[in-house]
């Protein structure tokens, strides 16, 4: 989402806070936002990490290498595998549809593209069930065809594409919008074609806010517990994602196996992090970098 | 390359930026489309690279259609306001763009395409920054790069978007003098939009002037300061004092003018408007003809031109530019009465409702 944006600014309005604000007010904001994030952020990861390694090492790898973990495992990143570049192809296509061009329905495009984040994800599974389901809508069609989406790999995918569509288009439509079209038009009259601008021009420009929405993309179709639970079906094995594994293992009071899968996920999280502040460290070089871009050619 | 530009009309929306606007480019010559802001010039000039699609009324290049072939194939250079250069690219690389975007057959080997960008450097006096990224360069640097890549792929119009708009007075005028130079080296058929009136006389053999989508005049930077066509010209040339009145019978009653104007010989009259410019009035201390008797308000010597600001007898303010030496001869101070004598009237009359 627009995060970095959030985050470059607050940093700018806390050091013109720095002049007006008394010590006292700062020092117990930085206590509250601290405190805060040590009793629900901090804590429950360390407790994460403390509980996989409550039977030692040993059953930590014995959690984790189980079968049925393993299978979970190649789910999930088959899941992320196929939507993140799905959500890339319609992000791309989205951001450049809405910064671009004039079109009627635009407002009402940019408003769907926030969907996943309005419903619950629950409502989100429940959809293709109802639609693929033996009762649903395509459901009869889909049976014909002897394809299985619902309890299937194929509504897991649908389901963590679904969720995690937002991602790459809200991010990248502010950047295409603040670079304009005039490199890309400088370019057609040099004589680029349509592949050639867009790789050479308009990729580069905007390859920071893409790979920043496609981590936060990635983040979210690895997490994602409720559409998918929905779908699942939840077999162990076959339809099992990281989270419903924990949540299956949870379920059964083995708590250290659950928490040492649990880690998996957690230590993905703490990748994604990083990985986020250094592109939104280039990000914010880049931005600097290109000062007047945002004036826009009217015609005259 | 020649252009033929006719019955070019664009609406956006419910507002027509061009409205039926005709006129040609010679081979070689260097022309100003000029107009006040929002008057559709820039509209025009997108047009003629591509960028946009009329409505209506056709672009030749040398007598070829150009509205249907795509900008790429047009071979026009185009400076844009902002310079849109590539951001992510060195000077170099921007300028090397589009020959390296070429088809592979086209495409020039690596060193040719080096020998042209370090030349194009050059004659753009940026050869030392080839490296730098655009970010790093100053307002006058980004503009002769974005003049370099857009000379690159050898194109046969070279059209400008207000080149020097975004700059400040000094670099402006040296640009200016540089581009006029360039022009005269190389003589690309070149077409740019201003909307200051100084920089398209100084600069262009013809001016095209734009307004409200409509062409007010095309001629020679003299044809239209001398003889401007209508009172939007003579108004957006440059300061004027107007008397409003009548033309009746001959003759011209522009409130305290007479002034003969066989142009309109019939009974009835007609409502119309004299313009003369501040250094177009004479001023004397005797009544002898011609002319009005004014109030002096305030003197200003700046440079080789005094500003002299007089009212009528309604108190009607009007500017006079008098020579130094001229003045020196009557010396007139502020509350003095002088007889002010206009050596040229330019009478329009309002066009019938």
């Amino acid at each position: 989402m627009a995060g970095f944006v959030h985050a470059r600014t607050g940093h700018k309005a806390r050091r013109a806070g720095r002049l007006t604000e008394p010590v006292i007010v700062r020092v117990l904001l930085i206590a509250i936002a601290l405190g805060f994030l040590l009793l629900f952020l901090v804590l429950p990861l360390a407790t994460v990490f403390t509980e996989a390694f409550a039977n030692g090492t040993a059953a930590y790898l014995d959690a984790i290498r189980e079968p049925d973990a393993l299978a979970a495992l190649r789910l999930t990143l088959l899941a992320a595998a196929i939507a993140v570049p799905a959500n890339l192809v319609f992000g791309v296509c989205a951001g450049w549809a809405i910064a671009r061009f004039q079109f009627p329905g635009k407002q009402l495009l940019t408003t769907l593209i926030d969907l996943p984040f309005a419903v619950s994800p629950v409502i989100s599974g429940m959809v293709f069930v109802l639609l693929f389901g033996r009762q649903g809508v395509l459901g009869p069609w889909v049976a014909d065809h002897d394809i299985k989406i619902v309890f299937a790999v194929p509504g897991i995918v649908l389901a963590t594409i679904f969720v995690s569509f937002p991602f790459i288009a809200r991010e990248i439509i502010p950047v295409m919008e603040a670079a304009g079209s005039q490199e890309e038009e400088a370019a057609r009259v040099l004589g680029a074609g349509g592949l050639q601008t867009f790789f050479r021009v308009t990729l580069p420009n905007i390859k920071w806010g893409l790979l920043y929405g496609v981590i936060l993309c990635n983040a979210r179709a690895m997490g994602e517990f409720g559409a998918v639970s929905v779908v699942s079906g939840k077999i162990r094995g076959v339809t099992n994602t990281l989270p419903l594994h924990v949540e299956i293992l949870y379920n059964e009071y083995a708590f250290q196996a659950a928490f040492a899968v649990s880690s998996l996920l957690a230590f993905l999280a703490i990748v994604t992090l990083i990985v986020k502040t250094v592109v939104e460290r280039r990000m914010g070089a880049a931005a600097d970098a290109a000062p007047g871009v945002a004036t826009a050619p009217q015609p005259s | 390359m020649s252009i033929e530009v006719s019955h070019l009309t664009k609406r956006f929306g419910a507002f027509c930026a061009l409205d039926n606007v005709s006129f040609t480019v010679k081979q070689g010559e260097l022309l100003a489309l000029l107009g006040p802001s929002g008057g559709g010039k820039t509209t025009l000039l997108r047009i003629i690279a591509g960028l946009e699609r009329p409505d209506g009324g056709s672009v030749l290049f040398d007598g070829d259609d150009a509205i249907r072939r795509d900008p790429r194939d047009r071979g026009v250079g185009f400076v844009f306001q902002h310079y849109a250069l590539f951001r992510h690219m060195t000077v170099f690389e921007n300028v090397a763009f589009g020959l390296r975007v070429r088809p592979r057959a086209q495409r020039p080997a690596e060193a040719e395409i080096r020998r042209r960008v370090n030349e194009l450097l050059s004659l753009v006096q940026l050869d030392y920054l080839g490296s730098r990224y655009p970010s790093q360069l100053s307002g006058g640097q980004r503009q002769r790069v974005a003049l370099a890549r857009a000379l690159a792929v050898e194109p046969k119009v070279l059209l400008l978007d207000e080149p020097f708009g975004a700059l400040d007075a000094k670099v402006r005028q040296e640009l200016r003098r540089w581009l006029r130079r360039l022009h005269a080296e190389i003589h690309l058929t070149s077409v740019f939009v201003t909307h200051d009136q100084e920089e398209a006389l100084e600069l262009a053999n013809r001016v095209v002037i734009i307004n409200e989508g409509r062409i007010e005049q095309d001629g020679t930077p003299e044809e239209v300061v001398e003889h401007p066509a209508t009172p939007f010209v003579v108004n957006f040339l440059g300061q004027v004092n107007i008397f409003h009145g009548r033309v009746q019978e001959g003759k011209a009653l522009l409130g305290p003018l007479a002034l003969e104007f066989p142009e309109h010989p019939h009974t009835e009259a007609r409502t119309a408007a004299g313009y003369s410019r501040p250094h177009e009035l004479g001023v004397s201390r005797t009544d002898d003809g011609g002319g009005l008797w004014a109030t002096v308000t305030d003197v200003r010597v700046s440079g080789a031109v005094v500003k002299m600001e007089v009212v009528d007898e309604e108190r009607r303010p009007i500017q006079v530019e008098l020579g130094r030496e001229q003045y020196e001869t009557i010396r007139a101070i502020v509350g003095e009465r002088v007889y002010v004598k206009p050596r040229k009237v330019r009478v329009f009359m309002d066009t019938p409702p």
